[in-house]
């Protein structure tokens, strides 16, 4: 059924279209309205599940790796200073293998104090082991939340569904909600292998010897590698079912293309309006979307690239003293192979400042001209 | 008194479980071997109060014909029942005197 729904209501419903068993959350500008709607959506009976209401985020982390643990399906949500404050057990909760999903709203980081979007939440928390899926509309959104929890039960991983402030968590799209009965077929209950159970007693995550605790981290990121194979062929199934097919990445008129966007999140949608304006004039631009970050796609995203002449990255996020973070992602994951074009790596829209196509085209406009990118940070729309 | 427990060794990353779990239990790891001090218990003092087993968190003392017993493979030697025990019957010695 088709319904008109804000990124944050898109979440709540895709994870009860889950089933989830636990939800633990803290409220926090932007996400509140996730949580506000699975408490009530749990009060009225609609989903059997235990709705814990902690003191803060780290609890609301721990109290869901708690539940992962003993084997129930967790969610919690979460945005900005929430999602630092976690960080220690985030590592936990990845380390310990828990498929959790969570939900984090795209905040930028205080101070100067703000409730507007942009990155640096999420992309600070790189290294925690998380699968990162960056959505670009409230369709994504819902649809990611499920296809999520069968990626992570499949390999013992955590996923992280990432939306921008605002931009989508307080606006209203079209969103078809997927019957339950189907999303039941496409994911089944989670019964792991590992859980805490009082028949068969285990202590989790003990004292590891150097002798052992190598080949633990060996296998969690063998397990991130595969997750790259898992999003496309779950989100190729997912497609089957409901019609909309998601992966690693998301092509726009990339086959042909001299000069390639390289986008993430909302920027996507606004830099696909740019491509058509572009091919209009029959200038053969095209705009690469990056969905999953965690792990990083970069044998699709090479794919992509290598007929480019040259390539725009626009970060909506900044690591002080280098670069916009997917820039230098991409860069460095493309070092060591034959493709030798020219990065351009833009950063713009921090704090939330609105990234229009207007700003787009300067980017594109700064791209074509200049032969090679001047510093690895090319400031747009910033006031010098 | 001591029954050894199941102890399971993982040699290659094949050999994990997800997550880093015990197999079965800790009997095997003695860790009396880490005490400083020995707490001995002088039963002609001692009134049989169970106070130190209540408070024996390893817990290395157990019960036996219905006098309180020290099990030396695990009790690491905190020295809690020494400071609980009512009677002040246990008494705290150097290892290896």
């Amino acid at each position: 059924m088709k319904k008109v729904l804000m990124g944050n209501h898109a979440i709540s419903i895709g994870a009860t279209l889950s089933r989830v068993q636990v939800i633990a959350a803290y409220p926090i500008t932007p996400q509140t309205q996730v949580v506000e709607k699975l408490s009530e959506i749990v009060a009225n009976g609609e989903l059997d599940a235990e709705f814990i209401k902690v003191e803060s985020e780290h609890s609301a982390m721990a109290a869901s790796i708690g539940a992962a643990a003993a084997g129930a399906r967790a969610f919690t949500a979460t945005s900005a200073q929430g999602l630092l404050l976690m960080h220690e057990v985030l590592h936990w909760a990845s380390r310990a293998r828990l498929p959790i999903v969570m939900a984090n709203i795209n905040r930028a980081l205080a101070p100067g104090w703000t409730i507007w979007t942009d990155q640096n939440d999420s992309l600070s928390q790189r290294d925690t082991g998380w699968i990162q899926l960056y959505a670009s509309d409230n369709q994504e959104v819902l649809d990611s939340l499920i296809i999520a929890y069968k990626v992570a039960e499949q390999l013992s991983l955590p996923v992280m569904v990432i939306l921008d402030a605002f931009v989508l968590s307080h606006t209203y799209e079209p969103v078809e909600v997927p019957e339950q009965s189907e999303v039941d077929k496409f994911l089944p209950p989670f019964n792991p292998e590992w859980k805490l159970d009082v028949n068969n007693p285990h202590a989790f995550g003990g004292l590891t010897a150097p002798n052992i605790y190598m080949e633990f981290q060996y296998n969690h990121h063998n397990a991130m590698l595969k997750a790259k194979e898992l999003i496309n062929k779950e989100g190729e199934a997912f497609g089957k079912i409901f019609g909309r097919t998601y992966g690693n990445i998301d092509k726009y008129k990339t086959d042909d293309a001299d000069y390639i966007l390289l986008t993430s999140g909302t920027l996507a949608r606004t830099s696909n309006i740019v491509v058509d304006s572009y091919r209009e004039k029959g200038i053969k631009l095209g705009n690469l979307r990056v969905r999953t970050f965690r792990p990083f796609p970069t044998e699709e995203i090479y794919d992509a690239l290598k007929k480019a002449k040259k390539v725009f990255v626009v970060d909506r996020n900044l690591s002080y003293g280098h670069s916009g973070i997917f820039f230098e992602e991409t860069k460095a994951s493309l070092y060591n192979s034959d493709l030798d074009i020219p990065i351009f790596g833009f950063v713009t829209g921090l704090g939330g400042r609105d990234v229009t196509p207007e700003l787009i085209t300067e980017i594109v406009e700064h791209g074509i001209k200049s032969e090679k990118p001047e510093n690895d940070v090319i400031w747009m729309g910033v006031q010098k | 008194m001591f029954k050894p427990g199941k102890k399971i060794n993982f040699n290659s990353a094949k050999d994990l479980p997800p997550t880093p779990a015990s197999v079965g239990d800790m009997t095997h790891n003695f860790t009396g071997s880490w005490r400083n001090l020995r707490p001995i218990i002088d039963y002609e003092k001692c009134i049989d109060c169970m106070i130190c087993w209540k408070f024996c968190p390893e817990p290395a003392i157990f019960i036996e014909k219905e006098r309180p017993k020290i099990d030396y493979y695990f009790c690491k030697g905190c020295g809690i029942c020494v400071t609980e025990c009512p009677v002040k019957c246990i008494a705290f010695e150097e290892e290896g005197k």
